[in-house]
């Protein structure tokens, strides 16, 4: 089912207009490291990246093999030392830091590894919490947070605060969160860490089968090999480099 | 910005206990610092009782007076000099000074004995009972129904005591706008009639009354005051003499500063370090926001607005416990020294926004410095 090509076949031809069209992250030449001197830690050796709308990408490898520091690059929250990140057209890291808190809340979304919901706030504020940012009116932002908690299966939970809800329960109010302001990149962080095996399969599977679509590049950062099947793409990292890849045989 | 602030709000009004420990510390200091500065209005107020009852726009008094209370006796020409001065519309002689009475069931109780010119009773209060002209009867006096009255028994019309063996009779009761410092009651009599029952040294006027025929005549009338070696002071200004002289003459100043310095203290440290606290436990939220796409100048709107919610909420809530307070002190106690002044309430809202602006100021560095790379990182 899955066919491992090396790394120097992993860039796609972007030749073609179509094709460049429907690139949604394409970031070239990556590099950062941490601390100076003998404490300098290269996170980002190279790295060349290019993800397509509607495919699902997944980045897997050991810790420490730089995958979180590669995915808050590509969603415009860490500065790279070099190289440049393109999502959708636009050169995120030649925005100021407004432009780019802009650029996230409409066009990513962010899944986080615990989730980060407001324990004070119920689970409907939690969701409409990037509608309000877009300054939408306040009732009809909670309006549209509960029409996504129906999508994601919480109808009827959203006066409830979120620790009154299950590991998946909140996982999916995170990933309501992320979608009601519809981005065209959704980023999940280690999304079944939290969960036992079978809820973090569903929800990857609820994101998979609902969530992706052909205007919509999902990527995920995972150890878990139990919910590989819901990728397009696998990319394996290692010591800050992209290693390889298996494409999901056609 | 409107839904902004309203996440703010849920975001602090929800953290219940949180929410609750800080408003107890603003309220708190913000009760310490009302309480102590009205205490002091008051006792200062209190302390000009009589320059406020009395009235009158200037008083002219020996240079080293420094409290109504311990007045001076100036020779009978300083008044002749005083009426023939340029600008002078008039001018009045006036008693003040302590005496005791001894009261029908025989206690004796310190009074202060205010002796109104003859001719004019300039100064003379409002009476309740009684008529005004009936001072001029024999051994007539005016009580003042203030909260020293029961002190004298509560004594009505003709009641009778002795005042250094001379007898006494009461033909009026008078209101008073401010009462004494001292918890003493006050007696009106006529200005001939206090030196003749009052042992007295042998200069007996304590202050003389003055109206200019202008405000303009005021500096004139000063100047020519000090040519003569006395003081001629506007209301105004003998009432801010008294002040400075309990300001700083005397303990209360120092102390009252000191206790207004502990409560900011203490409202600084319980309000500053909970919503610290607030925000250390909200720190990785407010970075989740921020990696959503919140600007940080959103983020320092939100911590501002929680300062200042709190702040307000509190303040008003201090200021309202401090009045409820005093009122019902008063309800027990009449004559108890402590009233609110727009000072008052100024300072203490000045002292809220110095604890806003430092509790925010660390709250807002804090959140600054989160990068949402933390988040990811867990």
């Amino acid at each position: 089912m899955w066919e491992y090509v090396e790394f120097c076949e992993l860039s796609r031809s972007t030749s073609s207009e179509d094709e460049m069209a429907n690139v949604a992250i394409q970031a070239k030449g990556l590099n950062r490291w941490f601390g100076e001197g003998e404490a300098k830690t290269n996170a980002l050796r190279d790295v060349e990246l290019e993800t397509v709308f509607g495919e699902m990408v997944y980045i897997v490898g050991p810790s420490g093999s730089g995958k979180t520091t590669l995915l808050s690059v590509l969603s415009g929250i860490l500065r790279p030392n070099s190289g440049s990140v393109s999502v959708d057209g636009v050169d995120i890291w030649s925005l100021n830091a407004d432009q780019l808190a802009e650029f996230r809340l409409s066009k990513i979304g962010f899944v986080f590894q615990d989730y980060h919901l407001f324990p004070r706030l119920n689970t409907a504020e939690n969701v409409a919490i990037p509608l309000i940012l877009k300054k939408r009116d306040w009732d009809e932002s909670i309006h549209e947070a509960a029409k996504y908690l129906d999508i994601v299966g919480l109808k009827g939970r959203a006066d409830l605060p979120p620790v009154k809800l299950s590991g998946g329960e909140q996982q999916r109010v995170a990933i309501a969160r992320a979608m009601i302001g519809q981005p065209d990149i959704l980023i999940m962080d280690e999304p079944t860490a939290s969960l036992d095996g079978d809820t973090g399969q569903s929800i990857l599977k609820f994101v998979h089968d609902n969530i992706l679509n052909a205007n919509r590049c999902i990527v995920v950062v995972t150890h878990d090999s139990r919910i590989y099947e819901y990728a397009s793409r696998i990319l394996t990292m290692a010591d800050g480099r992209l290693t390889g890849t298996q494409e999901r045989a056609a | 910005m409107k839904g902004i602030l309203k996440l703010a709000y849920k975001l602090l009004v929800n953290d219940r206990a949180k929410f609750t420990a800080l408003l107890v510390g603003i309220t708190f200091a913000v009760f310490l610092m009302m309480f102590v500065t009205s205490m002091f209005a008051g006792i200062l107020n209190h302390a000009s009782s009589t320059v406020i009852n009395i009235g009158a726009s200037m008083w002219v008094m020996d240079p080293a007076v420094q409290t109504i209370a311990n007045s001076i006796g100036m020779p009978d020409y300083v008044l002749d000099a005083v009426r023939s001065m340029e600008g002078v519309k008039y001018a009045v002689p006036l008693y003040s000074g302590g005496a005791l009475v001894r009261l029908p069931d025989g206690a004796y109780q310190s009074v202060t004995v205010v002796g109104l010119d003859d001719t004019s009773l300039f100064g003379r209060p409002q009476l309740y009972e009684g008529k005004i002209e009936n001072i001029y009867a024999e051994n007539g006096f005016v009580v003042v129904r203030d909260s020293e009255y029961s002190k004298l028994e509560s004594p009505r019309l003709g009641s009778e005591f002795e005042l250094n063996d001379h007898r006494g009779v009461i033909v009026g009761i008078a209101s008073a706008a401010t009462s004494g410092l001292f918890g003493i009651p006050t007696l009106y009599t006529t200005y001939e009639r206090a030196i003749q029952y009052i042992p007295n040294p042998r200069y007996t006027i304590s202050y003389v009354l003055v109206e200019p025929k202008s405000p303009g005549d005021i500096p004139k009338i000063k100047q020519q005051a000090a040519a003569l070696g006395y003081n001629a002071l506007t209301k105004d200004e003998f009432m801010r003499k008294i002040s400075d002289f309990y300001v700083f003459q005397t303990g209360v100043g120092t102390n009252i500063l000191i206790m207004t310095v502990i409560s900011f203290i203490v409202g600084l440290s319980i309000s500053g370090q909970t919503f610290y606290t607030f925000i250390l436990e909200n720190l990785e939220r407010f970075g989740a926001l921020k990696a959503i796409g919140t600007k940080s100048r959103e983020l320092v709107v939100m911590i501002l607005f929680q300062a200042a919610f709190t702040s307000l909420t509190g303040y008003g809530l201090g200021v309202g416990l401090c009045t409820l307070l005093i009122v019902l002190a008063k309800l027990r106690l009449p004559s108890y020294a402590a009233m609110e002044t727009p000072v008052n309430l100024l300072i203490a809202f000045v002292m809220v926004l110095i604890i806003t602006g430092i509790s925010s100021y660390v709250g807002v560095r804090r959140v600054l410095r989160i990068e949402p790379f933390d988040i990811f990182r867990g």
